[in-house]
């Protein structure tokens, strides 16, 4: 089973206690309306489906309730880190000086 | 449902009498308010309890709380947030017949425990309770002592979750 460390809670958990929901930072348009259908399609089904680092959303559901975002290698599905909702997609370099 | 007990394999389980519980989610900053409305400092850390005469309080998530007190004083708590409503937002819900509780005590009330979370129980200290699960079923785990447990969970998934505890305290009485 996946241990996976909930930002809010600040502690590693099994998976069991979490619910996966789709890859992370994308903005709903800010007025959908005036958006070609192709542009709508784009938002609602295109996805960047990486083989490799991939940020996604995940909520801790059978826990605190919240949604968090999480950088997971899709080929390994070892997470590399994780981080509270509104924060940037951590870069390769702050990692590594993290580590 | 009837209250019972039965006392095996070094488990005594019972569904506890029933309390006042509310869910209290208010923004971390009118923590004090809150505490003051509920006479009682309420936890900052997720997982952590407070507890006070016969009211506890127990943080579940960064803005989210379980709160406890005797059946008779549902009213009061409940009246004691609505006179601050107006000044300090927040949301009460009486959750007291959402949910049934179970007790588990003794030597092995843990390891039963074990048969349904996957989680590392050592790390939820006394007085402390945590969000998890119990196969699938959402629970919540108050530890009141080293071997004394309460499992609070939905009412429509009690049925599932008191054949599970039956049936592993079984097992433990058989040896297994
Ligand atoms: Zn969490």
């Amino acid at each position: 089973m996946l241990l996976i460390n909930c930002p809010y809670c600040d502690d590693t958990l099994p998976e069991l206690e979490f619910a996966y929901a789709g890859e992370a930072h994308i903005a709903r348009p800010a007025d959908p309306s005036k958006l070609s259908d192709e542009e709508w399609r784009d938002f609602l089904f295109i996805r960047t489906n990486v083989k490799g680092v991939h940020a996604e959303r995940w909520r801790h559901i059978n826990g605190c309730g919240r949604f968090f975002n999480a950088l997971r290698d899709t080929v390994s599905d070892q997470f590399v880190t994780t981080y509270k909702a509104g924060e940037p997609r951590p870069e390769p370099k702050t990692l590594e000086a993290a580590e | 449902m009837t209250a019972h007990v039965s006392n095996l394999g070094d488990v005594t389980l019972a569904v506890v009498p029933p309390v006042a519980r509310f869910n209290l989610r208010i923004a971390p900053g009118d923590l004090k308010a809150a505490s003051k409305a509920f006479g009682l400092d309420l936890p900052a850390k997720v997982g952590q309890g407070a507890h006070e005469g016969d009211r506890s309080a127990w943080c579940l998530g960064p803005d989210e709380w379980l709160l406890h007190a005797p059946e008779a004083e549902q009213g009061t708590i409940v009246d004691a947030f609505a006179a601050i409503r107006e000044k300090v937002a927040h949301s009460l819900v009486v959750i007291s017949d959402r949910e049934v509780a179970y007790g588990l005590s003794g030597p092995r009330a843990t390891e039963l425990l074990t048969t349904g979370c996957p989680i590392d129980l050592g790390r939820i200290k006394v007085g402390n309770a945590k969000r998890t699960v119990f196969d699938y079923a959402q629970v919540v785990l108050i530890r009141d002592a080293e071997d004394e447990w309460r499992l609070e969970v939905w009412r429509s998934f009690a049925p599932h979750v008191e054949a599970l505890l039956t049936t592993a305290q079984r097992e433990l009485a058989s040896g297994l």
